[in-house]
């Protein structure tokens, strides 16, 4: 079996599993209205994760995202609130400003010649900050978009809403799959991830596609962002911490090898979809507390990077490694 | 062996190369005509890799030309030069080991529409590529699910179908098997036929004899010569490839058979599958055991086990007379071995260390972490030892990545004598340096044998091998086939053990002409 | 067994050499930046060497600087360590916030305050032994390796706490992180003691040279005999070890255990202070010292922004500012530019690319 399908197939059954002991137990945990939930609470969480695949796939790391959602939801709300702009205009000013940052990341990256994971950590340092300057405080978003999207849904059979931010989720992790799979860019992706020496020798433009991966990353953290605001209503420096950690854990729960080259992004949304499952069942359990989430998390991530070196020593291979990236 | 030749379809014309002060290619010229398979012959250090570099473009030359079909060219880099018509395929398969064969073969050229790669028209001319390479496979597959051959042919298929004039083969037979092998020439003889011009780098002449039209012979930067292979044989081309040309002033003919002390380090049957086969030797103090064969052969191998890099799935290690368990460089160290290894930038120096550190680091490593040697006994030894082996740094706290090649050769050399050691290991080590410091190291090898030390030292330098050595082992293809002593230490004796030929009365063997 | 022995003299040492790396160790663009900062803070606000003897105990805004910089610091220096061998610690900051919570849990559970330290300090070496392991045994790159406990630490210290704050009374745990010796806040003193004692433990030792050599080059050092598995795993530990450290002064300082935001954070100003200390992220030389100092720099531009009314999060900004800055003068780009300047007097030749 192709390695990629490998984690794929194991974190998928995982789920499953999961789900059906979680529905043996909470029958109510099967109803559409729960998935419905399941999607709207995780929307953001999975925008931000597709981003991220790419730049794990490449063979780098982007600690900035969940700052960026943050900034996002500041700006967006600065750019309503204060600037009385519609919300579909701030949304745009807001996504393109993520993604010119996210280019310049990238460009640091490639022409810097500097592991990824300190300029996003910069990036991070960044975005926070300037959020906390744009507004240190939150601020409250009322806006008769904001009304009308909220309530904005299709009714599912059995009576669950399938919301806005639901739906964008789900395109955007459509078009992340088909970016990755079908397209030269995502060809490029996964050569970079495969090995940087033999990408360039092969005549992959590095430059522009690393720029293009930190671009994404950030695009998609702005949209999560967006999708943050609508969720929430507010923007808020603070919003969105350490998001960034979860949608890495998705993607390496997903079947992605860490160090590039492997995972696809379908494998990212069951790693979403697992995060999502394991807080709903505490929710619904209720004797458990919420920390255990971090932990089981942290016990599936552990997992998986145990899996994956088992998976990937077998042969050998020069592996590019993430702390030169 | 004309430099202008009108058949030629990829011409190098007295191509210079300066790296630092070093000249790496010295007016070396190379005529490749269509139709035709050229090995490209010489040993590490001899320049065939720079002369391919700037064949295909990773490399500019200091001074000469590239000709393409008669008309000078100026390649940018190595895509520039693939569009050109040279595709390069390298020893280490330079493809994604991740990616389906189809991706690899159209990775940057796939056809695309409204943006999207039409996989299945990808896979169905992938397909139809490699059915004219001899495989059928299924492309979707990833490559690194194949066998090494198989991603040597893809590779080829690759570089081909973007190229298609002159195909540049880097070793690529270094890690298949026998059939695999066969299965190779078998395309290359079909791309021959198809009329590119092949270039054929290796190390194993049986290949070259059976596969190749012409070769060319480098030796230290410049051309030795080019022949039809009708013309030579498989001595000739040996002599070639290690002939003589740095004298010594220390050239001891008196030396082979001379006496030697007690065994210090018996390896009984030492070997590794895959990587030497077992073999069983003596060092004696005051003893130089001189190693020669080609590259590839297994004698960096051979010191491996020794030393506990790699380890041994046979044979045991007995150091003075009691018997040793190595299986790490540490236990080695202990033993009282030394190794300088083969790349001093890869496995010797720490370049950002002092040369004072770098000298004093195995001592340091054999003490424990606790035994730390002050400040004034580093400064002594480094002194010492600097002294000894003359080692020229403006001062001892200076990284020693700014020395030279023969100065940091040296000081690796002054860190393995600081530990005092019973035997010591030296690979290739006048690799690289030049001829003044050339000199000087194998001065020091005579003069610690002297000293009552056991050495094993490698080297592809033949007349050096007998001016330093009591006894030469000769490896070839990963065994060792000759142990030759008194007499018999001779350069001929050297290259008729290495080529494999009958062993011939001394008198009989001409002398190697310059 | 004989060695070349000939001629034993030692090499020419030039006898203000000593003298001399001393002054140039306190000319380095760290102290001068430090006391940029410092002249830049006092300019701010006047009254910012004002040192006050109070109570037994120093006060004062230079003393702040000090106290506040602390944890950061004692974080840098178990990072530095691990940096120098070419890796990287995530889980610090968690870690932080798992031993606070083991010594908080312990004192309120009626333990005696000895007891919780020294159980707070065995999490961390354990919670280090633990990244160890997974870098040395399964040769997981540390990246990737510690980012594990760094997801799971924090579930991990909240499931200690049971998801509260734990507050405490306890005298020698609010001693730790708030008391005086010497007139010294404890934790200045604490990060003194350890500075002076883990740069006797590196440099006095062989510990350093080699942590440094397997940093530089992991394949030589493995030619030279270093053993560098047992080397990487005590560098682990003891990151792990001063994690806890920090932690304890923490969780001493707010009287607590904030499973959720001690420590947040940290590892990534830990980071920075070890690179703003001029340790390279690609391992080899490294300096204890000017981690901390790194540290100190960091804090002092955290209290310049404090002192000069912008908001607190305002030095996220001037911090990425920092990173960026570094980035680009390490950069290869800043290296040719450097090298073009001193053409005039280029190093010795290296040997070219061999063919």
């Amino acid at each position: 079996m192709n390695r990629s399908l490998r984690p794929l197939v194991a974190t998928a059954a995982i789920f499953l599993l999961a789900y059906m002991v979680a529905v043996a137990q909470f029958p109510a945990m099967a109803s559409t209205r729960v998935l419905g939930n399941f999607l709207t609470d995780n929307a953001f969480l999975g925008i931000a994760a597709v981003g991220m695949t790419f730049v794990i796939l490449s063979g780098g790391i982007d600690l900035s995202v969940g700052a960026v959602i943050g900034f996002t939801t500041v700006l967006i709300a600065v750019l309503v609130m204060w600037a009385g702009l519609h919300p579909l205009l701030a949304f745009a000013i807001a996504l393109i400003v993520a993604a010119l940052f996210g280019a310049g990341m990238g460009a640091a990256i490639y022409y810097l010649r500097v592991p990824s994971f300190i300029v996003t950590l910069a990036g991070m340092f960044l975005a926070r900050g300037a959020a906390s300057v744009l507004s240190p405080d939150s601020i409250g978003i009322k806006h008769s978009f904001y009304t009308t999207v909220s309530k904005s849904y299709l009714l599912m059979p059995g009576g669950g809403r399938l919301s806005v931010v639901g739906i964008m989720m789900l395109l955007v992790f459509l078009a992340g799959i088909v970016i990755a799979h079908r397209t030269r860019f995502g060809s490029y992706v996964y050569a970079l991830g495969g090995s940087e020496t033999s990408a360039a020798l092969m005549g992959v433009p590095v430059a522009r596609t690393t720029i293009l991966i930190y671009t994404l990353s950030s695009t998609l953290a702005g949209l999560a962002g967006v999708v943050f605001s609508l969720y929430t209503s507010a923007g808020y420096s603070l919003n969105a911490l350490g998001v960034e950690l979860d949608a890495i854990a998705a993607v390496v729960i997903g079947g992605t090898l860490l160090t590039g080259g492997y995972g696809l992004v379908a494998g990212t949304f069951i790693g979403v979809m697992l995060q999502g499952l394991v807080q709903t069942y505490i929710v619904f359990d209720g004797t458990l507390s919420s920390w255990w989430t971090k932990i089981v998390i942290g016990a599936l991530l552990f997992m998986f990077i145990l899996l994956q070196r088992l998976l990937h020593s077998a042969a050998p291979r020069r592996r590019k490694r993430l702390w030169t990236a | 062996m004309t430099a202008q030749d009108a058949e030629a379809l990829l011409e190098a014309r007295g191509i210079v190369k300066i790296f630092g002060q070093h000249r790496a290619l010295d007016d070396v010229s190379f005529a490749l005509r269509a139709g035709e398979v050229h090995a490209l012959l010489g040993e590490n250090g001899a320049g065939k890799s720079t002369l391919i570099k700037i064949l295909t473009g990773a490399y500019r030359p200091d001074g000469g030309e590239v000709r393409l079909q008669g008309a000078p060219v100026s390649f940018r880099d190595p895509l520039h030069a693939q569009s050109h018509g040279i595709g390069t395929v390298y020893q280490e398969v330079n493809l994604l080991p991740n990616r389906s064969v189809a991706e690899n073969l159209f990775l940057g050229h796939q056809p695309t529409r409204w943006g999207l790669v039409r996989r299945k028209e990808i896979e169905a001319r992938a397909r139809n590529i490699l059915v004219t390479y001899g495989l059928d496979i299924d492309v979707r597959e990833e490559l690194s699910s194949f066998s090494v051959a198989v991603q040597q042919i893809v590779a080829i298929a690759r570089a081909v179908e973007l190229s298609g004039k002159v195909l540049v083969l880097d070793e690529p037979t270094a890690s298949l098997d026998r059939n695999e092998v066969d299965r190779l020439f078998d395309v290359i003889r079909s791309l021959k036929a198809r009329g590119l011009g092949i270039i054929f780098i290796t190390h194993f002449l049986d290949q070259v004899f059976a596969l190749a039209d012409r070769v060319t012979i480098l030796r230290n930067g410049r051309k030795i010569a080019t022949h039809a292979l009708t013309e030579v044989n498989t001595t000739d081309v040996v002599r070639m490839m290690l002939g003589k040309d740095v004298a010594f002033d220390h050239h001891l003919t008196g030396l082979a058979g001379a006496t030697h002390g007690a065994p210090c380090v018996r390896f009984a049957g030492l070997g590794r599958k895959g990587s030497v086969a077992p073999f069983t030797l003596d060092v004696h103090e005051g003893e130089v055991v001189g190693v020669a064969g080609l590259l590839g052969s297994g004698r960096t191998e051979m010191a491996r086990l020794m030393f506990g890099i790699d380890l041994a799935d046979s044979g045991q290690i007995t150091v003075d007379g009691k018997p040793a368990t190595i299986r790490n460089p540490a236990q080695a160290v202990a033993a009282g071995f030394g190794f300088c290894p083969e790349d001093r930038k890869l496995d010797g120096i720490f370049g950002e260390l002092s040369v004072r550190e770098n000298i004093i680091i195995a001592l340091q490593a054999k003490l424990g972490w606790f035994r730390a040697l002050n400040r004034e006994d580093q400064i002594d030894l480094a002194g010492r030892y600097a002294d000894a082996l003359d080692i020229r740094a403006a001062n001892h706290d200076m990284p020693v990545k700014l020395l030279s090649g023969g100065n940091q050769q040296k000081v690796i050399l002054a860190r393995w004598l600081a530990i005092d050691p019973s035997f010591l290991i030296l690979d290739e080590p006048t690799r690289g340096i030049d001829v003044g410091a050339h000199a000087e190291i194998v001065r020091t090898i005579n003069r610690l044998r002297e000293e009552g030390l056991g050495l094993f030292v490698i080297s592809s330098e033949l007349d050096e091998v007998v001016a330093y050595s009591n006894r030469v082992v000769v490896m070839r293809d990963r065994q060792m086939v000759a142990e030759l002593t008194g007499a018999d230490v001779a350069p001929d004796r050297i290259v008729q053990a290495i080529a494999g030929t009958p062993v011939l009365p001394v008198s009989a063997v001409a002398e190697v002409a310059p | 067994m004989t060695r070349p022995t000939a001629q034993i003299h030692p090499a020419p040492q030039p006898p203000a050499l000593r003298h001399r790396s001393v002054t140039a160790a306190l000319l380095r663009p760290q102290f001068l930046a430090l006391l940029v900062l410092l002249a830049i803070n006092w300019l701010l606000f006047p009254g910012f060497f004002t040192t006050t003897w109070q109570d037994g105990r120093l006060f004062g805004s230079l003393i702040d600087v000090l106290n506040r910089g602390t944890p950061v610091a004692i974080l840098a220096i178990g990072m530095t360590a691990v940096i120098a061998t070419k890796g990287v610690d995530l889980s610090v900051g968690a870690v932080m916030a798992i031993a606070g919570a083991t010594a908080a849990v312990m004192v309120t559970g009626g333990h005696s305050a000895v007891l919780a330290v020294a159980a707070a300090l065995a999490t961390g070496l354990l919670c280090g032994l633990w990244n160890g392991l997974l870098v040395t045994t399964l040769s997981i790159q540390p990246i990737i390796a510690t980012l594990v406990l760094m997801v799971a630490g924090r579930g991990l210290a909240q499931l200690i706490t049971e998801g509260s704050i734990v507050t405490f009374t306890d005298p020698v745990l609010i001693f730790i992180g708030t008391g005086a010796v010497a007139g010294l806040p404890t934790p200045v003193v604490v990060l003194i003691a350890l500075t002076i004692l883990t740069t006797l433990a590196v440099r006095r030792t062989a510990l350093g040279l080699l942590i440094e050599a397997v940093g530089i080059n992991r394949s030589a050092a493995r030619f030279a005999g270093i053993k560098a598995s047992a080397l990487l795993l005590v560098v682990y530990a003891f990151a792990g070890l001063c994690a806890a450290l920090a932690g304890l002064i923490v969780a001493g300082d707010i009287r607590g255990a904030d499973a959720n935001n001690a420590g947040l954070w940290l590892e990534l100003d830990a980071i920075l202070a070890v690179v703003v200390g001029g340790t390279s992220l690609l391992g080899g030389r490294f300096s204890i010292p000017m981690s901390v100092v790194g540290a100190m720099i960091i804090q002092a531009m955290n209290t310049g922004i404090l002192i000069s009314g912008f908001s607190p999060q305002f030095n996220l900004v001037v911090k990425s500012a920092v990173i960026i800055l570094i980035l680009v003068l390490q950069s290869p780009f800043a290296a040719n530019l450097l090298q073009r300047r001193h053409l005039k007097a280029p190093p010795k030749a290296q040997e070219g690319d061999r063919a």
